[in-house]
Protein backbone atom coordinates (compact mmCIF):
# COMPACT_ATOMS: atom_id res chain seq x y z
CA UNK A 1 0.00 0.00 0.00
CA UNK A 2 0.67 3.41 -0.83
CA UNK A 3 1.35 5.46 2.13
CA UNK A 4 0.30 8.44 0.32
CA UNK A 5 -3.34 7.08 -0.94
CA UNK A 6 -6.14 7.38 0.83
CA UNK A 7 -8.52 3.94 0.86
CA UNK A 8 -12.21 4.16 1.82
CA UNK A 9 -11.87 1.26 3.53
CA UNK A 10 -8.92 -0.63 4.89
CA UNK A 11 -9.61 -3.93 7.22
CA UNK A 12 -6.61 -5.87 7.83
CA UNK A 13 -5.71 -7.88 5.25
CA UNK A 14 -9.10 -6.71 3.04
CA UNK A 15 -8.79 -3.39 0.78
CA UNK A 16 -10.83 -1.62 -1.28
CA UNK A 17 -9.72 0.00 -4.86
CA UNK A 18 -10.65 2.02 -7.60
CA UNK A 19 -11.46 0.33 -11.34
CA UNK A 20 -7.85 1.20 -12.73
CA UNK A 21 -6.06 0.29 -9.64
CA UNK A 22 -7.93 -3.49 -9.44
CA UNK A 23 -7.19 -3.83 -13.13
CA UNK A 24 -3.36 -3.26 -12.70
CA UNK A 25 -3.31 -6.02 -10.06
CA UNK A 26 -5.58 -8.28 -12.27
CA UNK A 27 -2.57 -7.79 -14.78
CA UNK A 28 -0.09 -8.54 -12.35
CA UNK A 29 -1.81 -11.93 -11.54
CA UNK A 30 -4.43 -11.40 -9.06
CA UNK A 31 -7.08 -13.92 -9.04
CA UNK A 32 -10.42 -12.47 -9.96
CA UNK A 33 -14.01 -13.75 -8.52
CA UNK A 34 -16.88 -12.48 -9.64
CA UNK A 35 -19.44 -12.81 -6.62
CA UNK A 36 -23.25 -11.75 -8.71
CA UNK A 37 -26.02 -14.26 -9.44
CA UNK A 38 -25.44 -15.92 -12.31
CA UNK A 39 -28.72 -14.10 -14.10
CA UNK A 40 -26.00 -11.01 -13.52
CA UNK A 41 -23.12 -12.87 -14.89
CA UNK A 42 -24.58 -13.96 -17.80
CA UNK A 43 -24.87 -10.35 -18.67
CA UNK A 44 -21.29 -9.59 -19.07
CA UNK A 45 -18.53 -10.06 -16.48
CA UNK A 46 -14.52 -9.68 -16.59
CA UNK A 47 -12.18 -11.22 -18.17
CA UNK A 48 -10.67 -13.67 -16.63
CA UNK A 49 -13.11 -13.66 -13.85
CA UNK A 50 -14.46 -16.84 -12.27
CA UNK A 51 -18.21 -16.38 -10.72
CA UNK A 52 -18.73 -17.41 -7.26
CA UNK A 53 -22.71 -16.26 -6.02
CA UNK A 54 -22.46 -14.87 -2.29
CA UNK A 55 -23.66 -17.65 -0.67
CA UNK A 56 -21.14 -20.13 -1.98
CA UNK A 57 -18.12 -18.07 -1.41
CA UNK A 58 -17.70 -19.30 2.04
CA UNK A 59 -17.64 -23.28 0.71
CA UNK A 60 -16.06 -22.67 -2.66
CA UNK A 61 -13.44 -20.20 -2.35
CA UNK A 62 -10.37 -22.70 -1.51
CA UNK A 63 -11.42 -24.59 -4.63
CA UNK A 64 -10.89 -21.77 -6.90
CA UNK A 65 -7.99 -20.04 -4.94
CA UNK A 66 -6.08 -22.83 -3.33
CA UNK A 67 -2.86 -19.92 -1.94
CA UNK A 68 -4.31 -18.31 0.45
CA UNK A 69 -1.40 -15.89 -0.14
CA UNK A 70 -2.20 -15.07 -3.74
CA UNK A 71 -3.50 -11.43 -4.11
CA UNK A 72 -7.71 -11.68 -4.66
CA UNK A 73 -9.63 -9.48 -6.50
CA UNK A 74 -13.28 -9.28 -5.68
CA UNK A 75 -16.16 -7.85 -7.26
CA UNK A 76 -19.73 -7.47 -7.48
CA UNK A 77 -22.46 -4.78 -8.72
CA UNK A 78 -21.70 -1.93 -6.96
CA UNK A 79 -19.04 -3.08 -4.43
CA UNK A 80 -21.06 -4.22 -1.02
CA UNK A 81 -21.15 -7.41 -1.85
CA UNK A 82 -17.95 -8.27 -3.01
CA UNK A 83 -16.68 -6.48 0.61
CA UNK A 84 -18.62 -8.89 2.34
CA UNK A 85 -17.07 -11.64 0.40
CA UNK A 86 -13.83 -10.55 0.69
CA UNK A 87 -14.39 -10.30 4.45
CA UNK A 88 -15.53 -13.83 4.52
CA UNK A 89 -12.09 -14.39 2.92
CA UNK A 90 -10.49 -13.05 4.98
CA UNK A 91 -11.82 -15.03 7.71
CA UNK A 92 -10.47 -18.03 6.12
CA UNK A 93 -7.15 -16.60 6.26
CA UNK A 94 -6.85 -14.61 2.89
CA UNK A 95 -4.02 -12.56 3.02
CA UNK A 96 -4.60 -10.04 0.60
CA UNK A 97 -8.06 -9.62 -0.39
CA UNK A 98 -8.99 -6.43 -2.55
CA UNK A 99 -13.08 -5.37 -3.25
CA UNK A 100 -13.03 -3.35 -6.20
CA UNK A 101 -14.95 0.27 -5.13
CA UNK A 102 -18.28 0.72 -7.50
CA UNK A 103 -18.60 -2.84 -8.96
CA UNK A 104 -18.80 -3.90 -12.33
CA UNK A 105 -21.21 -0.44 -12.69
CA UNK A 106 -17.93 1.85 -11.89
CA UNK A 107 -15.56 -0.74 -13.54
CA UNK A 108 -17.81 0.09 -17.22
CA UNK A 109 -18.38 3.31 -16.36
CA UNK A 110 -14.93 4.06 -16.86
CA UNK A 111 -14.94 2.50 -20.22
CA UNK A 112 -12.84 -0.83 -18.67
CA UNK A 113 -14.09 -3.47 -20.80
CA UNK A 114 -16.28 -6.68 -19.98
CA UNK A 115 -17.28 -10.02 -21.71
CA UNK A 116 -19.93 -12.21 -22.16
CA UNK A 117 -19.92 -16.04 -20.97
CA UNK A 118 -18.68 -18.24 -24.31
CA UNK A 119 -21.96 -20.24 -24.46
CA UNK A 120 -23.91 -16.55 -24.82
CA UNK A 121 -26.39 -16.48 -27.82
CA UNK A 122 -25.37 -14.10 -30.38
CA UNK A 123 -29.11 -12.11 -29.21
CA UNK A 124 -27.45 -11.64 -25.72
CA UNK A 125 -24.71 -10.19 -27.15
CA UNK A 126 -26.83 -7.56 -28.44
CA UNK A 127 -26.56 -4.20 -26.88
CA UNK A 128 -29.99 -3.07 -28.30
CA UNK A 129 -31.43 -5.26 -25.46
CA UNK A 130 -29.13 -4.94 -22.29
CA UNK A 131 -31.57 -3.21 -20.16
CA UNK A 132 -33.71 -6.49 -20.84
CA UNK A 133 -31.06 -9.22 -20.78
CA UNK A 134 -30.16 -7.72 -16.66
CA UNK A 135 -33.61 -8.86 -15.88
CA UNK A 136 -33.56 -12.52 -14.58
CA UNK A 137 -37.46 -12.13 -16.15
CA UNK A 138 -36.11 -11.70 -20.01
CA UNK A 139 -32.57 -12.55 -19.97
CA UNK A 140 -31.31 -13.94 -23.03
CA UNK A 141 -33.67 -16.97 -23.05
CA UNK A 142 -36.87 -14.54 -23.35
CA UNK A 143 -34.86 -12.22 -25.59
CA UNK A 144 -34.76 -14.68 -27.78
CA UNK A 145 -38.17 -16.18 -27.58
CA UNK A 146 -39.38 -12.20 -28.47
CA UNK A 147 -37.29 -12.43 -31.37
CA UNK A 148 -38.92 -15.42 -32.72
CA UNK A 149 -42.44 -14.32 -31.81
CA UNK A 150 -45.19 -12.51 -34.05
CA UNK A 151 -47.37 -10.32 -33.20
CA UNK A 152 -50.17 -8.82 -35.35
CA UNK A 153 -51.97 -5.58 -34.49
CA UNK A 154 -55.17 -5.00 -36.01
CA UNK A 155 -55.25 -1.21 -36.58
CA UNK A 156 -52.26 1.33 -36.94
CA UNK A 157 -54.32 3.89 -34.89
CA UNK A 158 -54.60 5.46 -31.22
CA UNK A 159 -53.88 2.26 -29.96
CA UNK A 160 -51.57 0.53 -32.38
CA UNK A 161 -48.78 3.74 -32.68
CA UNK A 162 -47.31 3.29 -28.96
CA UNK A 163 -47.96 -0.34 -29.03
CA UNK A 164 -46.31 -1.25 -32.30
CA UNK A 165 -43.26 1.07 -31.38
CA UNK A 166 -42.75 -0.29 -27.93
CA UNK A 167 -42.89 -3.65 -29.28
CA UNK A 168 -40.93 -3.13 -31.91
CA UNK A 169 -38.12 -1.32 -29.45
CA UNK A 170 -38.63 -4.78 -27.59
CA UNK A 171 -37.14 -7.07 -30.18
CA UNK A 172 -40.74 -8.98 -31.29
CA UNK A 173 -39.34 -10.29 -34.24
CA UNK A 174 -41.81 -10.52 -36.26
CA UNK A 175 -45.01 -7.28 -36.55
CA UNK A 176 -47.81 -7.88 -38.81
CA UNK A 177 -49.95 -4.68 -39.51
CA UNK A 178 -53.49 -4.67 -40.64
CA UNK A 179 -54.65 -1.31 -41.60
CA UNK A 180 -56.49 -0.18 -44.90
CA UNK A 181 -56.57 3.05 -44.32
CA UNK A 182 -54.19 6.40 -45.06
CA UNK A 183 -52.84 9.02 -42.52
CA UNK A 184 -55.15 11.77 -41.90
CA UNK A 185 -54.19 14.93 -40.52
CA UNK A 186 -56.85 14.56 -37.85
CA UNK A 187 -54.77 11.11 -36.53
CA UNK A 188 -51.90 13.01 -35.68
CA UNK A 189 -53.60 14.08 -32.12
CA UNK A 190 -52.36 10.80 -30.88
CA UNK A 191 -51.15 8.36 -33.60
CA UNK A 192 -47.35 8.74 -32.94
CA UNK A 193 -45.89 6.32 -35.01
CA UNK A 194 -47.19 8.02 -38.25
CA UNK A 195 -45.83 11.54 -39.53
CA UNK A 196 -47.07 15.02 -40.80
CA UNK A 197 -44.90 14.51 -43.80
CA UNK A 198 -46.88 11.29 -44.28
CA UNK A 199 -50.22 12.74 -44.39
CA UNK A 200 -51.95 10.54 -47.41
CA UNK A 201 -49.56 7.66 -46.80
CA UNK A 202 -50.55 4.29 -46.47
CA UNK A 203 -50.66 3.74 -42.50
CA UNK A 204 -49.09 0.15 -42.82
CA UNK A 205 -46.25 1.65 -45.07
CA UNK A 206 -45.51 4.55 -42.57
CA UNK A 207 -45.60 2.26 -39.43
CA UNK A 208 -43.40 0.16 -41.07
CA UNK A 209 -41.06 3.14 -42.16
CA UNK A 210 -41.26 4.39 -38.27
CA UNK A 211 -40.49 0.81 -37.06
CA UNK A 212 -37.58 0.09 -39.47
CA UNK A 213 -36.00 3.47 -38.51
CA UNK A 214 -36.30 2.57 -34.69
CA UNK A 215 -35.59 -1.18 -35.00
CA UNK A 216 -34.43 -2.52 -38.52
CA UNK A 217 -34.29 -6.41 -36.73
CA UNK A 218 -38.18 -6.45 -36.74
CA UNK A 219 -39.61 -7.78 -39.85
CA UNK A 220 -42.85 -5.77 -40.28
CA UNK A 221 -45.50 -7.78 -43.02
CA UNK A 222 -47.80 -5.49 -43.82
CA UNK A 223 -51.66 -6.21 -44.51
CA UNK A 224 -53.26 -3.39 -46.45
CA UNK A 225 -56.70 -4.77 -46.55
CA UNK A 226 -59.63 -4.17 -43.84
CA UNK A 227 -60.36 -6.96 -42.02
CA UNK A 228 -63.13 -9.06 -42.73
CA UNK A 229 -65.50 -12.11 -42.79
CA UNK A 230 -63.42 -13.33 -46.19
CA UNK A 231 -59.87 -13.01 -45.19
CA UNK A 232 -59.41 -13.29 -40.84
CA UNK A 233 -58.60 -16.57 -40.86
CA UNK A 234 -55.82 -15.84 -43.42
CA UNK A 235 -54.40 -12.91 -41.82
CA UNK A 236 -54.23 -13.74 -37.96
CA UNK A 237 -52.71 -17.86 -39.11
CA UNK A 238 -49.15 -17.82 -37.79
CA UNK A 239 -49.33 -15.08 -35.34
CA UNK A 240 -48.58 -15.96 -31.69
CA UNK A 241 -51.51 -13.14 -30.30
CA UNK A 242 -53.61 -10.51 -31.98
CA UNK A 243 -54.08 -7.37 -30.19
CA UNK A 244 -57.25 -5.26 -30.94
CA UNK A 245 -56.81 -1.80 -32.24
CA UNK A 246 -60.18 -2.05 -34.17
CA UNK A 247 -62.42 0.80 -33.89
CA UNK A 248 -65.79 -0.98 -34.83
CA UNK A 249 -68.13 -3.52 -33.37
CA UNK A 250 -67.95 -5.40 -36.36
CA UNK A 251 -64.35 -5.76 -36.38
CA UNK A 252 -64.22 -6.75 -33.56
CA UNK A 253 -66.51 -9.68 -33.36
CA UNK A 254 -65.27 -11.18 -36.85
CA UNK A 255 -61.67 -11.14 -34.75
CA UNK A 256 -62.69 -12.29 -31.60
CA UNK A 257 -64.64 -15.36 -33.55
CA UNK A 258 -61.71 -15.84 -35.88
CA UNK A 259 -59.28 -16.46 -32.55
CA UNK A 260 -61.49 -18.35 -31.07
CA UNK A 261 -61.69 -20.73 -34.20
CA UNK A 262 -57.44 -20.69 -34.10
CA UNK A 263 -57.01 -20.41 -30.62
CA UNK A 264 -54.83 -17.20 -31.01
CA UNK A 265 -54.90 -15.11 -27.58
CA UNK A 266 -56.16 -11.46 -28.40
CA UNK A 267 -55.20 -8.64 -25.87
CA UNK A 268 -58.36 -5.94 -26.51
CA UNK A 269 -58.46 -2.35 -25.81
CA UNK A 270 -61.25 -0.19 -26.59
CA UNK A 271 -60.78 3.97 -25.13
CA UNK A 272 -63.78 6.56 -24.65
CA UNK A 273 -62.73 10.19 -24.68
CA UNK A 274 -61.19 9.99 -21.34
CA UNK A 275 -61.80 6.52 -20.37
CA UNK A 276 -60.16 2.95 -21.66
CA UNK A 277 -60.73 -0.51 -20.96
CA UNK A 278 -58.18 -3.65 -21.59
CA UNK A 279 -58.48 -7.40 -21.41
CA UNK A 280 -57.09 -10.73 -22.24
CA UNK A 281 -58.70 -12.82 -24.28
CA UNK A 282 -57.11 -16.76 -24.03
CA UNK A 283 -59.34 -18.87 -25.82
CA UNK A 284 -60.56 -21.68 -23.72
CA UNK A 285 -58.46 -20.30 -21.15
CA UNK A 286 -60.35 -17.48 -19.76
CA UNK A 287 -63.91 -15.56 -21.77
CA UNK A 288 -63.48 -13.90 -25.37
CA UNK A 289 -65.46 -10.86 -26.16
CA UNK A 290 -68.67 -12.72 -27.18
CA UNK A 291 -68.80 -14.02 -23.31
CA UNK A 292 -68.42 -10.50 -22.44
CA UNK A 293 -70.95 -9.06 -24.81
CA UNK A 294 -72.75 -11.66 -26.91
CA UNK A 295 -74.10 -8.97 -29.34
CA UNK A 296 -72.80 -5.42 -30.14
CA UNK A 297 -75.19 -2.01 -29.15
CA UNK A 298 -77.17 -0.56 -32.31
CA UNK A 299 -75.06 1.87 -33.19
CA UNK A 300 -76.74 5.07 -31.68
CA UNK A 301 -75.60 4.07 -28.26
CA UNK A 302 -72.12 3.39 -28.93
CA UNK A 303 -70.52 6.01 -30.49
CA UNK A 304 -67.04 5.66 -32.06
CA UNK A 305 -64.25 7.74 -31.00
CA UNK A 306 -64.64 9.98 -34.44
CA UNK A 307 -68.38 11.15 -32.93
CA UNK A 308 -67.71 11.05 -29.13
CA UNK A 309 -63.53 12.38 -29.44
CA UNK A 310 -60.66 10.83 -27.27
CA UNK A 311 -57.83 12.48 -25.16
CA UNK A 312 -54.70 11.88 -27.57
CA UNK A 313 -52.63 10.03 -24.30
CA UNK A 314 -55.82 7.85 -23.73
CA UNK A 315 -55.35 5.12 -26.54
CA UNK A 316 -51.56 5.45 -25.93
CA UNK A 317 -51.67 4.83 -22.38
CA UNK A 318 -54.04 1.62 -23.31
CA UNK A 319 -52.03 0.85 -26.37
CA UNK A 320 -48.99 0.51 -23.89
CA UNK A 321 -51.11 -1.43 -21.61
CA UNK A 322 -52.10 -3.81 -24.64
CA UNK A 323 -48.17 -4.31 -25.84
CA UNK A 324 -47.30 -5.11 -22.35
CA UNK A 325 -49.99 -7.81 -21.58
CA UNK A 326 -48.54 -8.92 -25.31
CA UNK A 327 -45.27 -9.34 -24.10
CA UNK A 328 -46.54 -10.72 -20.87
CA UNK A 329 -48.59 -13.46 -22.94
CA UNK A 330 -45.42 -14.00 -24.81
CA UNK A 331 -42.92 -14.75 -21.96
CA UNK A 332 -45.65 -16.23 -19.51
CA UNK A 333 -44.39 -14.00 -17.39
CA UNK A 334 -46.92 -12.35 -14.20
CA UNK A 335 -50.43 -12.34 -14.68
CA UNK A 336 -51.84 -11.54 -17.97
CA UNK A 337 -55.47 -9.60 -17.48
CA UNK A 338 -57.32 -12.67 -18.42
CA UNK A 339 -60.75 -13.13 -17.07
CA UNK A 340 -60.17 -9.55 -15.67
CA UNK A 341 -61.26 -5.89 -17.14
CA UNK A 342 -59.05 -3.49 -16.04
CA UNK A 343 -60.72 -0.07 -16.24
CA UNK A 344 -58.79 3.24 -15.65
CA UNK A 345 -60.30 6.52 -15.82
CA UNK A 346 -58.01 9.25 -16.80
CA UNK A 347 -59.81 12.26 -15.10
CA UNK A 348 -60.03 10.16 -11.67
CA UNK A 349 -56.95 9.11 -12.21
CA UNK A 350 -57.92 5.28 -11.30
CA UNK A 351 -58.00 1.52 -12.67
CA UNK A 352 -60.50 -0.76 -11.18
CA UNK A 353 -61.60 -4.09 -12.07
CA UNK A 354 -63.91 -6.68 -12.67
CA UNK A 355 -64.68 -9.89 -13.22
CA UNK A 356 -64.81 -11.87 -16.82
CA UNK A 357 -66.26 -15.01 -16.28
CA UNK A 358 -66.42 -18.05 -19.43
CA UNK A 359 -69.66 -18.34 -20.67
CA UNK A 360 -71.13 -22.01 -21.06
CA UNK A 361 -73.00 -20.92 -23.97
CA UNK A 362 -71.02 -18.35 -25.11
CA UNK A 363 -71.65 -18.66 -29.45
CA UNK A 364 -68.00 -18.43 -29.81
CA UNK A 365 -66.00 -20.81 -27.29
CA UNK A 366 -69.36 -21.97 -25.08
CA UNK A 367 -69.72 -25.95 -25.37
CA UNK A 368 -72.40 -25.95 -28.06
CA UNK A 369 -69.99 -24.01 -30.31
CA UNK A 370 -66.88 -26.46 -29.44
CA UNK A 371 -68.91 -29.28 -29.63
CA UNK A 372 -70.26 -28.52 -33.13
CA UNK A 373 -66.96 -27.40 -34.65
CA UNK A 374 -68.34 -24.77 -36.63
CA UNK A 375 -67.76 -21.10 -36.80
CA UNK A 376 -68.87 -18.88 -34.30
CA UNK A 377 -72.09 -16.89 -35.91
CA UNK A 378 -70.74 -14.09 -37.96
CA UNK A 379 -71.08 -10.58 -35.96
CA UNK A 380 -74.11 -8.57 -36.13
CA UNK A 381 -74.59 -5.03 -37.00
CA UNK A 382 -71.84 -3.10 -36.54
CA UNK A 383 -70.96 0.46 -35.03
CA UNK A 384 -68.82 3.08 -36.19
CA UNK B 1 -79.23 4.98 -1.11
CA UNK B 2 -76.17 2.95 -3.48
CA UNK B 3 -73.71 4.85 -5.46
CA UNK B 4 -73.97 3.57 -9.38
CA UNK B 5 -71.20 4.40 -11.63
CA UNK B 6 -72.35 5.71 -14.85
CA UNK B 7 -69.65 4.76 -17.56
CA UNK B 8 -68.38 7.63 -20.27
CA UNK B 9 -71.03 6.85 -22.70
CA UNK B 10 -73.62 6.96 -20.49
CA UNK B 11 -73.30 10.27 -18.60
CA UNK B 12 -75.21 12.62 -21.15
CA UNK B 13 -78.02 10.80 -19.72
CA UNK B 14 -77.00 12.50 -15.98
CA UNK B 15 -75.98 15.22 -16.37
CA UNK B 16 -72.43 14.57 -16.84
CA UNK B 17 -72.01 13.01 -13.60
CA UNK B 18 -69.35 9.93 -12.99
CA UNK B 19 -71.47 8.54 -9.99
CA UNK B 20 -75.41 8.85 -9.17
CA UNK B 21 -77.00 7.65 -5.93
CA UNK B 22 -80.00 5.57 -6.78
CA UNK B 23 -82.45 3.21 -4.06
CA UNK B 24 -83.38 0.10 -4.32
CA UNK B 25 -83.18 -3.69 -2.93
CA UNK B 26 -81.95 -5.66 -5.66
CA UNK B 27 -80.09 -4.63 -8.62
CA UNK B 28 -83.29 -4.30 -10.57
CA UNK B 29 -84.67 -1.50 -8.60
CA UNK B 30 -81.60 0.50 -8.06
CA UNK B 31 -81.88 0.38 -11.66
CA UNK B 32 -85.20 1.29 -12.34
CA UNK B 33 -85.06 3.96 -9.71
CA UNK B 34 -81.93 5.31 -11.91
CA UNK B 35 -84.33 5.75 -14.74
CA UNK B 36 -87.14 7.31 -13.09
CA UNK B 37 -84.54 9.91 -11.90
CA UNK B 38 -83.14 9.54 -15.66
CA UNK B 39 -85.13 8.93 -17.81
CA UNK B 40 -82.45 8.47 -21.16
CA UNK B 41 -80.81 6.01 -19.49
CA UNK B 42 -84.14 3.81 -20.18
CA UNK B 43 -83.81 2.37 -23.40
CA UNK B 44 -79.69 2.57 -22.80
CA UNK B 45 -80.45 -0.25 -20.47
CA UNK B 46 -83.50 -2.14 -20.74
CA UNK B 47 -85.40 -4.22 -23.83
CA UNK B 48 -88.76 -3.54 -24.19
CA UNK B 49 -89.55 -6.63 -22.00
CA UNK B 50 -87.90 -4.83 -18.75
CA UNK B 51 -84.52 -7.10 -19.25
CA UNK B 52 -81.02 -5.84 -18.71
CA UNK B 53 -79.78 -5.39 -23.00
CA UNK B 54 -76.91 -8.11 -23.54
CA UNK B 55 -74.62 -5.67 -24.56
CA UNK B 56 -74.89 -4.29 -20.75
CA UNK B 57 -72.95 -5.36 -18.28
CA UNK B 58 -73.82 -4.67 -14.40
CA UNK B 59 -71.12 -5.74 -12.03
CA UNK B 60 -71.68 -5.82 -7.87
CA UNK B 61 -68.43 -5.23 -6.55
CA UNK B 62 -66.39 -6.48 -9.46
CA UNK B 63 -69.21 -9.43 -10.07
CA UNK B 64 -71.20 -9.69 -12.94
CA UNK B 65 -74.70 -9.57 -11.69
CA UNK B 66 -75.36 -12.50 -15.12
CA UNK B 67 -73.60 -14.66 -12.38
CA UNK B 68 -75.58 -13.55 -9.44
CA UNK B 69 -79.19 -13.32 -9.33
CA UNK B 70 -78.88 -10.69 -12.45
CA UNK B 71 -82.13 -8.11 -11.71
CA UNK B 72 -82.87 -9.95 -8.43
CA UNK B 73 -79.43 -9.48 -6.78
CA UNK B 74 -79.88 -8.10 -4.03
CA UNK B 75 -77.78 -4.57 -3.12
CA UNK B 76 -76.51 -3.10 0.11
CA UNK B 77 -75.87 1.01 0.53
CA UNK B 78 -71.87 0.19 0.57
CA UNK B 79 -71.98 -1.96 -2.59
CA UNK B 80 -70.48 -0.68 -5.67
CA UNK B 81 -71.92 -1.30 -9.06
CA UNK B 82 -70.89 -0.56 -12.52
CA UNK B 83 -72.82 -0.11 -15.53
CA UNK B 84 -70.21 -1.11 -18.34
CA UNK B 85 -71.45 -1.23 -22.11
CA UNK B 86 -69.75 -2.50 -24.63
CA UNK B 87 -67.16 0.56 -26.05
CA UNK B 88 -66.76 0.76 -29.59
CA UNK B 89 -63.84 2.92 -29.73
CA UNK B 90 -59.86 1.82 -31.04
CA UNK B 91 -59.52 5.59 -31.85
Amino acid sequence: MRPDRELPLARGPVREVAPAEAADLIAAGAALIDTRETHEWKAGHLSGATLIPPIEVLDRIAQVVPDKSTTVVVYCAAGARSMRAALQMAQLGYQDVVSMAGGIGLWKAQGLPTELPSDTPAIARNPRYARHLVMPEVGPEGQGKLAQSKVLFIGAGGLGSPGLLYLAAAGVGTLGIVDFDVVDLSNLQRQVIHADDRIGMKKTQSAAQTIRALNPEVKVVAHDEMLTEENVDRLIAGYDVVIDGTDTFETRYTLNDAAVRAAIPVVHASVFRFEGQLSVFVPYEGPCYRCLYPTPPPPELAPGCSVAGVLGVVPGVMGLLQATEAIKVLLRLGDPLVGRLLIWDALDGSFSEVVLRRDPNCPACGQGAVAQGTPAQPALAGAG
Amino acid sequence: MTSVRIPPVLRVHVGGQKEVDASGATVGDLLRDLVARSPGLGEQLFTADGSLHRFVNVYLNGQDVRYLKVLDTPVGERDAVIILPAMAGGA
